[in-house]
């Protein structure tokens, strides 16, 4: 199925999807704002401070998640040497990439007024700073590998050898004494975020998906537009 | 349903990737010790030797243990079945509250005592408006 599909009509739905995206990211993006900067409560002991989960909660899940999909479609690539796939991980790192850088540097600012340091080397935060390295070493292996197969291989390797951390930066805070608290969103046990809170974490969230999926599209779009200068009709 | 070649591939990858995972696996186990953020006050009772090294202690602020002077704050940090005193210089995080968690990072003077030079307060998991936080108080 995707051995046969054509860059030239793929290019078209990606053009429209694209558009209704960044119609429906700017919508959930603005109800998402008002909701977590203006009609959620603040919390009792943080205060105002609690609205950075809005931003940073998000975008470490997302930054998590990206990288998981980059590494499971990496045993997709080594093993079935399934080209598409790799155009997917290439074009999905760069949101993945800042979402990360996000969640470090609103969690720094959010860590000042609350625990009263602006960083700390518990396990969550280095196995989230040893993400951002590997997003960076996938980044850069495409930058400076001249021979394109030399560069998918090796960006493979790295997503999979990250995988391990992935992990271990979720259950880091139940495995080991952190700074950070223990998890507060729970699909098993009960989530203790009050749903006033919890409405606009989840609207916050779907509209940072939909920023990372229309930056991926760009990224795809432009992707495949290289191959078809190339001058390639089929990958 | 597949070539020889990609069943090849496969084993080779999924084996890569389990050996990887059985290493981490160890050197985490083994790192254990420095992985920790922080000690509770027991860890420390049962310490061999005092260390001149800096350390961290975390557990909860015990009720009713607060006193301030002009600016140094004594409290005791409790995990409920020991204790350890901390003295410290300089202001507390706002969060820095009885019956919450702390973590104090300083030198230890004996196994029950924590000269701390930084305090960081620790937040629990529960996020809730202040209204909550009241019915909750009131119907305990």
């Amino acid at each position: 199925m995707l051995n046969y599909f054509n860059p030239n009509n793929i290019l078209k739905i990606i053009n429209k999807l694209q558009k209704f995206v960044f119609t429906l990211f700017i919508i959930v993006l603005i109800i998402g704002l008002l909701e977590a900067l203006v009609l959620s409560p603040e919390d009792y002991k943080q205060s105002d401070s609690v609205r950075i989960m809005y931003v940073h909660v998000p975008s470490a899940w997302i930054s998590l998640g990206i990288f998981s999909v980059i590494s499971i479609l990496s045993f997709g690539i080594l093993i079935f040497k399934n080209k598409n796939f790799s155009l997917i991980t290439k074009s999905l790192a760069p949101s993945g990439f800042v979402f990360n850088i996000i969640a470090l540097v609103t969690g720094s600012i959010w860590g000042k007024p609350t625990w009263g340091t602006w960083w700390a080397w518990d396990a969550r935060i280095t196995s989230m700073l040893l993400l951002s390295l590997f997003y960076l070493m996938f980044i850069i292996t495409w930058r400076i590998t001249e021979n394109n197969d030399k560069a998918i291989k090796i960006s493979s390797y790295i997503a999979i050898l990250g995988l391990i951390n992935v992990p271990i930066i979720k259950f880091s805070v139940d495995w080991w004494n952190t700074l950070h608290q223990p998890s507060s969103v729970n699909i098993l046990s009960d989530t203790t975020v009050h749903s006033s809170m919890l409405i606009p974490l989840g609207i916050m969230t779907a509209a940072f998906v939909l920023f990372s999926l229309l930056i991926f599209l760009m990224k795809y779009n432009t992707e495949l537009i290289k191959i078809k200068n190339k001058g390639l009709d089929r990958l | 349903m597949y070539g020889k070649k990609v069943k090849l591939r496969a084993l080779f990858i999924v084996l890569i990737f389990f050996s990887l995972v059985l290493t981490a696996f160890l050197v985490f186990k083994s790192l254990e010790e420095n992985v920790v953020y922080f000690k509770s006050p027991s860890d420390v009772k049962n310490l061999t030797e005092l260390k001149a090294k800096k350390i961290r202690v975390g557990g909860m602020v015990k009720e009713n243990s607060v006193e301030t002077f002009d600016n140094e704050i004594k409290f005791i940090i409790t995990d409920f079945k020991n204790e350890l005193f901390v003295s410290f210089v300089g202001s507390v995080p706002n969060l820095f509250e009885e019956g919450k968690g702390v973590v104090a990072e300083g030198f230890l003077e004996d196994k029950y005592y924590l000269k701390a030079d930084k305090i960081l307060a620790k937040h629990d998991e529960n996020y809730m408006p202040p209204e909550v936080s009241e019915a909750l108080k009131d119907k305990n």
